[in-house]
């Protein structure tokens, strides 16, 4: 995507509608990320009804939101899932979908690749089964493989590896473009968020700033043949204006939002909280309605005060970064990003601050630890 | 060669089957569904000139017709030949 700063100004006053939309179809997950930003797991038992889904998609036509990215947890152990995506696609509702592999079968694959409106995202947070399982859980690399083995050989053209990047895979960038070469797929990255169980390990995962400097570097030489979601504006200032490819912006609530499980729309998924909630699609007169009326969202389209970087003479390349990142940190929100690459967020972390708990914990009542051993022996299978 | 320089206003054309257009009101966004790709139109006369493109025997009269004069096609040009390099337009057999 590629945009000039008139559009983007245009941008940060809102849309009629959203360019980019997640829904997580569902809290129920069979992994247990470490770092999952909307820490899920168990399923919410008021999860939106087949026919309620059903609905939103029938206001997204309407809207013309040309897709949605379906995420969770795992959105296809919804048994509903592949009805749901039919139902999308067959209303003009394109959908990206992002799993862990679980379900994706040689007859899934064959499906997925019988569909032109379905994109398909495989999450894997390491390119070698060490680094990924560290973070995704035992055995998760190989579930992912599989997927991405079982696409490629049904033909479906162009799936792609989601990877957020971590300290720990930070010096693999090559070797998930080499992955996804071998698959025929192509490699997108995005930033890890302070969010969900994110906020637990985040200081222990989130690339130091040598890596991000790194980083930046490999995302201008590799420009457009790798996506981003935009993600990692808050590096812009590193270079010159424009060399980051992508829309260099924050757009919660303006272009982005989440709608989660429940029907609870938030001004961006990395902000599952109350203090960004703008409403819910069956309490609030439907999704069109709280994208319209939502007063959450009209202070997010409004003019955004530059607070203590106002004075920072990159602050028209970052705008202060990501929101969710300095609020899941307990950073002010008119201040600088943690991961602030002129240096400023380390003092500010350094300082007296709160972090705010998250909104709700779907985790299973399992102990998630990054790596090393497990916390009780008879939690692993011996074999 | 740049992006576009290799457009023939004088052949037709028309916005490829698989793109959605909505209108926005700085222009509209595009959508391809095939490439799974994004574009922006930046103003209402070039989204004119899009939708009208398979009304018209050539890219030029579509210009014409939008109001767009000859002095003042070479922008207009260069954004129907990244939107054809891209996809988003396909050339037309004429009839």
């Amino acid at each position: 995507m590629t945009a000039t700063s008139g559009l983007i100004s245009r941008f940060e006053r809102g849309l009629d509608a959203p360019i980019c939309l997640t829904w997580e179809l569902t809290y129920a997950c069979n992994l247990a990320c470490v770092h999952c930003l909307s820490s899920s797991g168990k399923r919410d038992p008021l999860e939106l009804t087949t026919g309620q889904c059903k609905a939103v998609i029938d206001e997204l036509q309407r809207m013309q939101v040309f897709y949605v990215n379906i995420g969770g947890g795992e959105p296809t152990v919804r048994p509903d899932f592949w009805e749901l995506v039919d139902y999308a696609t067959a209303h003009d509702v394109g959908v990206k979908f992002s799993t862990n592999g679980v379900r994706i079968t040689p007859e899934v694959a064959a499906r997925l690749a019988a569909s032109d409106y379905v994109d398909v995202q495989i999450s894997l947070d390491g390119a070698s089964a060490e680094v990924n399982d560290a973070v995704r859980g035992p055995g998760s690399f190989a579930t992912a493989t599989r997927a991405l083995e079982n696409l490629a050989a049904a033909g479906f053209a162009d799936a792609k590896i989601s990877v957020v990047v971590t300290r720990h895979n930070a010096g693999q960038l090559d070797d998930f473009k080499n992955l996804a070469e071998r698959y025929g797929a192509t490699l997108r990255i995005t930033r890890l968020r302070p969010s969900g169980r994110g906020a637990d390990v985040w200081d222990e995962l989130h690339p130091t700033a040598h890596q991000q400097r790194q980083l930046y570097d490999w995302l201008v030489a590799h420009g457009e043949g790798v996506l981003t979601g935009d993600s990692f504006f808050h590096l812009s200032g590193l270079g010159e204006p424009g060399a980051l490819a992508g829309l260099n912006m924050c757009g919660a609530g303006r272009v982005v939002c989440l709608i989660d499980p429940v029907g609870d729309v938030y001004a961006c998924p990395f902000a599952i909280h109350e203090k960004f909630l703008a409403g819910n699609v069956l309490s609030d007169g439907g999704f069109d309605a709280v994208w319209k009326n939502s007063e959450l969202f009209a202070e997010l389209r409004s003019p955004q005060s530059a607070g203590a970087c106002g004075g920072c003479g990159h602050y028209d390349a970052c705008r202060g970064g990501c929101m969710a990142a300095k609020f899941f940190t307990g950073l002010p929100l008119d201040g600088p990003d943690p991961e602030c690459v002129q240096g400023y967020g380390e003092p500010a972390l350094a300082g007296a601050r709160q972090v705010p708990r998250p909104r709700a914990d779907h985790s299973r009542a399992v102990p998630l630890t990054l790596s090393g051993p497990p916390a009780r022996p008879c939690n692993e299978s011996p074999l | 060669m740049p992006a576009g320089a290799g457009f023939d206003p004088t052949h037709s054309w028309r916005l490829h089957p698989q793109v959605a257009v909505r209108p926005e009101p700085f222009g509209a966004l595009l959508y391809h569904f095939g490439t799974r790709k994004l574009s922006f139109l930046k103003n209402r006369t070039i989204l004119a000139v899009v939708e009208s493109l398979e009304s018209h025997a050539d890219a030029r009269s579509a210009l014409h017709a939008a109001g767009v004069a000859r002095d003042a096609e070479a922008p207009y040009l260069h954004a129907l030949g990244v939107l054809a390099a891209s996809n988003m337009l396909q050339r037309r057999e004429t009839r």
